[in-house]
């Protein structure tokens, strides 16, 4: 596919395929990749980290009273989500707080790192976030049958509905517990990748002469949507763990 | 005019597979203008109720985006 668009050059087609942007690349030597290769993948992960670590080191090295720009960032972030959390999974979910926000601050940094030109959204590979999304579904089953035991069940047995209702809502909550991961997963990879595609070729609209003013008013224009939507997917993401992690805790209806 | 009757269908599958997208976009649109309806009503109680916002427009805008990776998997997968 990428090859026709190629081939055909200016002559009405797209220069590059949109797609093109998410090739997974070898970073050293030939294109053979196995599973331990370093890729841009692998790079564009270890600079997420590497971000997250900067930010809260940087910003807990020099505390003082009146915080200076990185400390009222790391201060925020750690607010905001710490807050989320409270709201959502009550004061006994305090205690996940550091897995939910290194998953908040893992996901920002790399839909933001991602935005920057030329280089790579690790976010918008599903591989990368089902293994997200796994992580969360098995920590929060698994912490849910040790918490309640079997009584974890009765999150899908819905005792406010009338006992004819019950096994047909009973078949319909399972689906849909399991159907999360997929959903979570896809959610964010989905709106990573879809973003970054209409940033593409709107950019390949701009070769048209006759449309080029539109076309890069409107690449800004949805670039700054794609700032908006990385941040929200990334708090969409981490609320709906908090939701997942709530049903764990307290799965009584 | 090359391709065949399998590559027509797949390219009518995606693109009625896109339909889901924007039947997405009116789901989402639902939500925000139903809660903003409500928060303009009653501005106090608007703030505790931002999360369950951003929840309903995450269930919303999955199924949708279910129908977009439908469509992707039509037009580059299958």
């Amino acid at each position: 596919m990428a090859d026709d668009a190629a081939a055909q050059g200016d002559g009405g087609g797209l220069v590059f395929h949109p797609l093109d942007q998410f090739e997974i690349k070898a970073l050293f030597g030939g294109d053979a990749i196995h599973w331990y290769t370093p890729t841009n993948v692998t790079m564009w992960m270890a600079l997420a980290v590497l971000c997250v670590i900067g930010l809260l080191v940087l910003g807990t090295s020099k505390r003082s009273i009146v915080p200076g720009r990185t400390q009222s960032v790391a201060e925020l972030a750690y607010g905001f989500v710490y807050k989320m959390v409270e709201d959502v999974t009550g004061k006994d979910g305090i205690r996940y707080f550091p897995y939910i926000f290194t998953l908040f601050l893992f996901i920002l940094f790399s839909n933001f790192l991602g935005l920057l030109p030329l280089s790579f959204t690790t976010t918008s590979h599903i591989a990368v976030t089902a293994v997200l999304a796994m992580a969360v579904f098995l920590t929060v089953t698994i912490l849910g049958f040790v918490k309640n035991g079997a009584s974890f069940l009765s999150l899908f047995w819905v005792s406010s509905a009338p006992l004819a209702l019950r096994p047909i809502l009973a078949v319909i909550e399972i689906i849909s517990y399991f159907v999360r991961p997929v959903s979570h997963s896809i959610r964010l990879a989905g709106n990573m990748m879809a973003g970054h595609a209409v940033i593409k070729v709107f950019a390949g609209f701009a070769q048209v002469l006759a449309i080029a003013p539109i076309a890069i008013i409107a690449v800004a224009a949805i670039y700054g949507l794609e700032v908006l939507v990385s941040f929200i997917q990334a708090y969409v993401f981490t609320i709906l763990t908090c939701v997942y992690l709530k049903d764990a805790l307290h799965p009584h209806h | 005019m090359e391709g065949n009757i399998a590559q027509l269908g797949q390219f009518i599958g995606a693109g009625l597979a896109a339909i889901g997208s924007g039947a997405a976009a009116i789901g989402v649109g639902h939500v925000a203008g139903n809660f903003l309806a409500g928060a303009l009503r009653n501005p106090s109680a608007a703030g505790s109720q931002t999360a369950t916002l951003f929840i309903g427009i995450a269930f919303a805008e999955a199924l949708g985006i279910f129908s977009f990776l439908v469509a992707l998997l039509l037009m580059f997968a299958v």
